[in-house]
């Protein structure tokens, strides 16, 4: 800021700009022409008047200056991230706090591809036995008569024109079937289970004797299956090697053999393809209970 | 106020200039402001009590900028940077709020 302006100067910048502080008091000292004791006056004054010129600018300059360093300090400060102003122990300090935090987050991402993996497995897992239990169902439906099947088999047809058969000598077919390893079994509309019953129809005198009783038709003698009542000629549709069913029925001296001789008829027809459509209910046992193993 | 005219005239020029502070100057650079500020309110304080010289202000600006970056270039070599410096602050800005406040009773009183 420049002082009082009182003075209306206007010094002459080409004497004096050289001019050393020295060289202003030997002038003064030793000028014999000058006008004496004032003679000191004008040369201080005029030092005095250059120093306090060149001491005005120089603030100028300096409050120039200043203002361009808070600018550019403020700039400075607000665009870059803080990280080049830090002092060594704190960038140290929080490298530390950096590393220690990747640490952390390296750990975490150990965890989880860990519990991953595990997923992964069990989910396989169980992927795998809920195909093993699917299998599980198809095989017993078809083992047990509660899903129809399809294959390859037989068709056996046994007449009973005479209605001499027994149901003995049904269960004796269907026994022989089993036996040369058929895996589901129709007896006319009946499927055939472990627990079918072959029974004399009601009304029917048991026995092997001729009547055809009440449940008796035109075609001979009838059977009841599991209760319901079937007349012969009966159709038994088995799924199985064709080859072995046929060879087992046909056994000499086998089932063919006694429906013969109680004066009915058997046929036995290879199929590459039978369908079983008759299924029952599932039984749902009330005294058996599984063990555990 | 040629002065005021220049600090002005200094702000614009940051503005418009945009200049990236060199990487020895950033530490010092901030530090160097406040002193430069303490010694700018002292001057306007003694303009307000009619003492104000240009010498003694440009000799108390530069000696106050350059004490304060030699202070703080001390401390970053002692390996006390942060306090030295936290302290070269606390002290201008003492000296600023002690400055302001007389302006204030200048300005607002006398």
């Amino acid at each position: 800021m420049p002082d009082k302006p009182e003075k209306p100067e206007k010094p002459d910048k080409a004497d004096e700009t050289g001019e050393p502080e020295d060289a202003g008091r030997a002038g003064e000292a030793g000028d014999p022409a000058g006008p004496g004791p004032e003679a000191a006056s004008p040369h201080r004054r005029r030092h005095r008047r250059l120093i306090r010129v060149s001491a005005g600018a120089v603030t100028v300059l300096l409050t120039a200056l200043l203002g361009f360093a808070i600018v550019v300090q403020v700039h400075q400060n607000s665009s870059s991230d803080n990280l080049n102003n830090l002092r060594e122990e704190d960038l140290v300090g929080i490298l530390d706090n950096e590393n220690a935090r990747a640490e952390r987050l390296r750990q975490q991402i150990a965890d989880l591809q860990q519990t991953l993996r595990r997923l992964q497995d069990s989910g396989d897992r169980a992927a795998a036995a809920r195909q093993q239990a699917e299998q599980d169902v198809q095989s017993l439906g078809i083992l047990l008569g509660t899903l129809p099947a399809t294959g390859p088999g037989v068709v056996v047809t046994v007449s009973d024109p005479h209605g001499n058969l027994t149901p003995e000598n049904l269960l004796d077919v269907v026994e022989e079937l089993r036996g040369a390893g058929a895996e589901a079994i129709q007896f006319g509309s009946v499927r055939v289970s472990t627990d079918t019953a072959f029974t004399a129809p009601p009304g029917a005198g048991g026995g092997a004797s001729a009547t055809a009783g009440p449940g008796g038709g035109p075609g001979g003698g009838s059977v009841a299956v599991d209760g319901t009542t079937l007349v012969a000629p009966y159709r038994v549709v088995a799924i199985g090697d064709p080859k072995t069913l046929d060879t087992a029925l046909n056994i000499p001296g086998g089932v063919a053999a006694s429906v013969r001789n109680a004066g009915g008829d058997l046929t036995v027809t290879e199929r590459n393809r039978v369908t079983i459509s008759a299924t029952r209910a599932l039984p749902v046992p009330k005294y058996a209970v599984p063990t555990r193993h | 106020m040629i002065a005021a005219l220049a600090l002005v005239v200094g702000i614009v020029a940051g503005l418009v200039l945009r200049p990236t502070v060199p990487t020895w100057l950033e530490p010092y650079l901030p530090i160097a402001v406040v002193a430069a500020l303490d010694a700018v309110f002292g001057a306007v304080r003694a303009r307000l009590d009619d003492v104000f010289d240009a010498k003694v202000f440009v000799v108390s600006f530069v000696s106050n900028v350059l004490v304060a970056a030699l202070i703080v270039y001390l401390g970053d070599k002692l390996g006390v940077g942060s306090q030295l410096s936290t302290a070269v602050v606390v002290v201008l800005g003492i000296r600023i709020f002690g400055n302001a406040a007389a302006i204030r009773r200048r300005l607002f009183r006398a």
